[in-house]
């Protein structure tokens, strides 16, 4: 929309796309109230489902959960980033069965620490994060023990664990090494269990993670483990789990916060509500002082705000109470769009212009300070999105999704639905536009 | 004869004149009583700010703040004393209920170099249930930061709005450079600066620590000013090439600042109303995290859509017609 064309205003225009935006309005509006599980399938046969407002992923300073810094505890050396990768296989193995599903881990290679964010889970009565903590961050117990349950190798004998690809019979495999002390007890029990057909288990923490059959005595130090019909990921998921149980240190959270989940939920209703009020006091303003503009407004902010929430709840990005201020931020930058457009319409107006000439100058007039406006600050989202972490990074991204969408509903979807309404005979007074009432 | 200035002596303030056929208001000229307002607010803002103190919160600063919920009466110097044996270190206690609820509140901040690891955590809840039973202590929040993290995050927060600041200044430099960029995006910076001051100011007086809060109150702020004073430059810009050869450069902004008031008005009458309606919320629930952050929202906005007119406009003003020049030159 750079040079407006010579073209009237709106003498193309029908009433048809003022219905067609209200009806896809309508239609965002529900989606984003009470989702919508669609009949189309993903590759695994489950429905896709578009999530509303209230499947939400809220961050934990909103839901209550507790973020967690960990690093190694009492190790002086470097840790290697594989060492990194395999602590947080172990913190991934263990918050899998505290059944804490919906959780973030980053490993951070340099600083040599594992962030974790998981929310509490919501049937726990009992809030308990430092017992939580610690228990996530114990040292890894990886042990090989016989069908009696002795154990005859643990992880400080392990030396490494790799996921392979054997040319030989074309499967993947785990390769184990083992320390020298280890490569000698591990041959003594092979030998003893060779031909019993009887599985050499191996536990990390309490968990069976692979159940091995002895072939023959293994002497050396190295071993494999495979299987006819080991797949690729499951190959590296067991090697990692092995040198996570080998790791020479356990994890201790030198950092973290935790919010009750009873905190976070009462806030986050009031605050919904405060939201809708003022949205009312705002519509109800704009009507009375601008008029149809402001009837039109109204229209276009409840789709940038409708586009907001979906833009968050479809690919379920992580809100915190950083990223609702980017919301507010964009919000009240829809609401002067607006209120921009509005105001210069009606002064246009008040110059006793003709309808379509007065509409075209305040749509003209206002587009180049509405769009300086939404891209400064597009711009600084942008940046923030790839400096900042963490909670700037949630701020950014809804701020940038809302002066997005500001520009499509404030700029486009403002003028499209003007256009469309002058087509009624009824609404081509100037007065409804902001003009004196003249006779 | 360029700046023209005041045609009628003796005016009230802010007689309205005559201008292209219609009124405006002599913005420029009352630039002094602007400026001077502005700096004293500043001034009592900084004096009641130090009064109170600039804190970095745990999560900078470093260190371990633990709420529990209880229920029943304790005394809290007892339990200070007690949970400083407990500690080894020197601990300290705050006890708050709110209103309605019979569920009290204890505060537990713990001084040292490292944060609390989580058994020392667990070892405090359990000597205070150990200590008082049945008074139930639970965890309600707990911030546990070490000191080196807190400034890293810290540091990430200020990189963050240096950048920000800056590419905004860039664009509004590229965007307004047919009516001299540099000057007009070093005074909206000006502006920026004063509205991001006044709302930490005004967050630093409520009480609160410096925290992520803060970083995202600042964000918004710088948003919402930068857009206001762009709303007006872009007015400039246009009102420059309608009437260029007729009138002055200050006419021509005082025109700009008058005709754009409408919308500054009533935008800022709907933010204000937004932003009152969660503060109002939040003091009735009594919601210190929305409350922390509305107040100095509430002050950048008002601060934000002001200075647009009273500060960032008559000081590019004032540059641009420096020495006698018309304003006009590039």
């Amino acid at each position: 929309m750079a040079k407006p064309s010579r073209a009237r205003f709106g003498e193309r225009a029908s009433i048809v796309p003022f219905l067609t935006l209200i009806a896809v309005l309508v239609l965002a509006i529900l989606i984003c109230v009470f989702g919508w599980t669609t009949p189309f399938r993903k590759a695994n046969g489950e429905k896709i489902r578009l999530k509303g407002i209230n499947e939400i992923r809220f961050g934990i300073d909103i839901r209550g959960g507790v973020e967690a810094v960990f690093a190694p505890k009492d190790y002086n050396d470097k840790v290697q980033a594989e060492q990194l990768d395999a602590a947080a296989k172990v913190l991934n193995f263990r918050l899998d069965k505290l059944q804490i599903l919906d959780r973030e881990l980053t490993t951070s290679p340099s600083a040599g620490r594992i962030i974790v964010r998981f929310p509490w889970r919501s049937d726990e009565t009992e809030f308990k994060p430092d017992e939580a903590l610690q228990e996530l961050g114990e040292m890894a117990y990886l042990s090989f023990r016989k069908p009696d349950g002795t154990i005859v190798v643990d992880g400080t004998d392990v030396e490494d664990a790799a996921a392979v690809f054997r040319s030989d019979t074309k499967t993947p495999a785990v390769s184990l090494k083992f320390k020298e002390e280890g490569a000698k007890r591990f041959a003594e029990v092979t030998e003893e269990m060779a031909g019993l057909s009887q599985p050499l288990a191996i536990y990390l923490d309490e968990s069976l993670i692979s159940a091995p059959v002895v072939r023959e005595k293994i002497t050396g130090g190295s071993a494999s483990i495979e299987s006819p019909n080991m797949t690729r990921e499951e190959a590296f998921d067991l090697a990692s789990k092995i040198n996570g149980g080998a790791l020479p240190f356990a994890l201790e959270a030198i950092s973290s916060s935790s919010l009750s989940p009873k905190l976070g939920r009462n806030s986050l209703h009031l605050m919904t509500l405060a939201g809708v009020i003022s949205f009312l006091i705002i519509c109800v303003y704009m009507i009375v002082v601008y008029r149809l503009p402001g009837v039109v407004g109204c229209i276009s902010l409840t789709a940038q705000i409708v586009g907001v929430l979906l833009a968050i709840s479809l690919p379920q990005q992580t809100l915190t109470l950083q990223g609702i201020a980017g919301i507010i931020l964009s919000i009240g930058m829809g609401v002067d769009a607006n209120i921009i457009i509005a105001s210069r319409i009606r002064e246009e107006a008040r110059n006793g212009l003709t309808l379509s000439a007065f509409l075209h100058n305040g749509f003209t007039k206002a587009f180049s300070s509405v769009m300086d406006s939404n891209v400064t600050v597009a711009i600084a989202a942008i940046v923030l999105m790839i400096f900042g972490s963490g909670t700037i990074l949630s701020f950014a991204y809804s701020l940038l999704a809302g002066v997005i969408l500001n520009g499509i509903t404030g700029v486009w979807m403002t003028r499209k639905m003007i256009a469309s309404l002058t087509k009624i005979e009824g609404l081509r007074k100037p007065y409804l536009y902001g003009a004196r009432r003249t006779a | 004869m360029s700046n023209q200035l005041n045609s009628k002596k003796g005016d009230k303030f802010f007689a309205s004149r005559e201008f292209a056929g219609r009124k405006i208001y002599p913005f420029i000229e009352k630039r002094r009583i602007y400026f001077t307002v502005a700096i004293s607010i500043l001034i009592i803002g900084f004096v009641l700010a130090f009064w109170r103190g600039f804190h970095l919160d745990i999560e900078f600063k470093g260190g371990s703040l633990v709420d529990y919920t209880y229920s029943g009466e304790i005394d809290v110097d007892q339990i200070t004393a007690e949970l400083s044996d407990a500690m080894e270190e020197p601990v300290n206690c705050q006890i708050s209920r709110a209103i309605g609820s019979d569920e009290s509140n204890l505060k537990v901040s713990v001084a040292g170099n490292e944060a609390l690891s989580p058994e020392q955590l667990t070892n405090l809840t359990d000597s205070l249930n150990k200590n008082y039973p049945g008074h139930n202590f639970e965890i309600s929040e707990a911030n546990l930061v070490s000191p080196s993290i807190g400034r890293e995050m810290l540091r990430n927060g200020l990189l963050a709005l240096v950048i920000a600041s800056a590419l905004i200044i860039a664009y509004v430099w590229l965007s307004f450079r047919t009516m001299s960029g540099p000057s007009a995006g070093v005074m909206a910076l000006v502006a920026l600066f004063h509205d991001t001051t006044l709302a930490v100011l005004a967050f630093v007086i409520m009480g609160s620590a410096i925290n992520e809060t803060l970083i995202a109150v600042i964000l918004t702020i710088l948003g919402f000013s930068i857009n206001d004073t762009i709303v007006i430059y872009d007015r400039v810009r246009e009102n420059m090439k309608l009437y260029k050869d007729e009138h002055s450069f200050l006419d021509i902004i005082d025109l700009s600042i008058t005709q754009s008031l409408g919308r500054t008005i009533n935008t800022s009458i709907c933010i204000f109303v937004a932003v009152v309606t969660a503060y109002i919320f939040a003091l009735l629930y009594n919601l210190e995290s929305i409350k922390e952050f509305a107040l100095p929202i509430l002050v950048g906005v008002i601060s934000g859509t002001f200075s647009s007119i009273t500060i960032a406009t008559p000081l590019w003003a004032m540059w641009k017609t420096r020495q006698g020049r018309s304003g006009f030159e590039d």
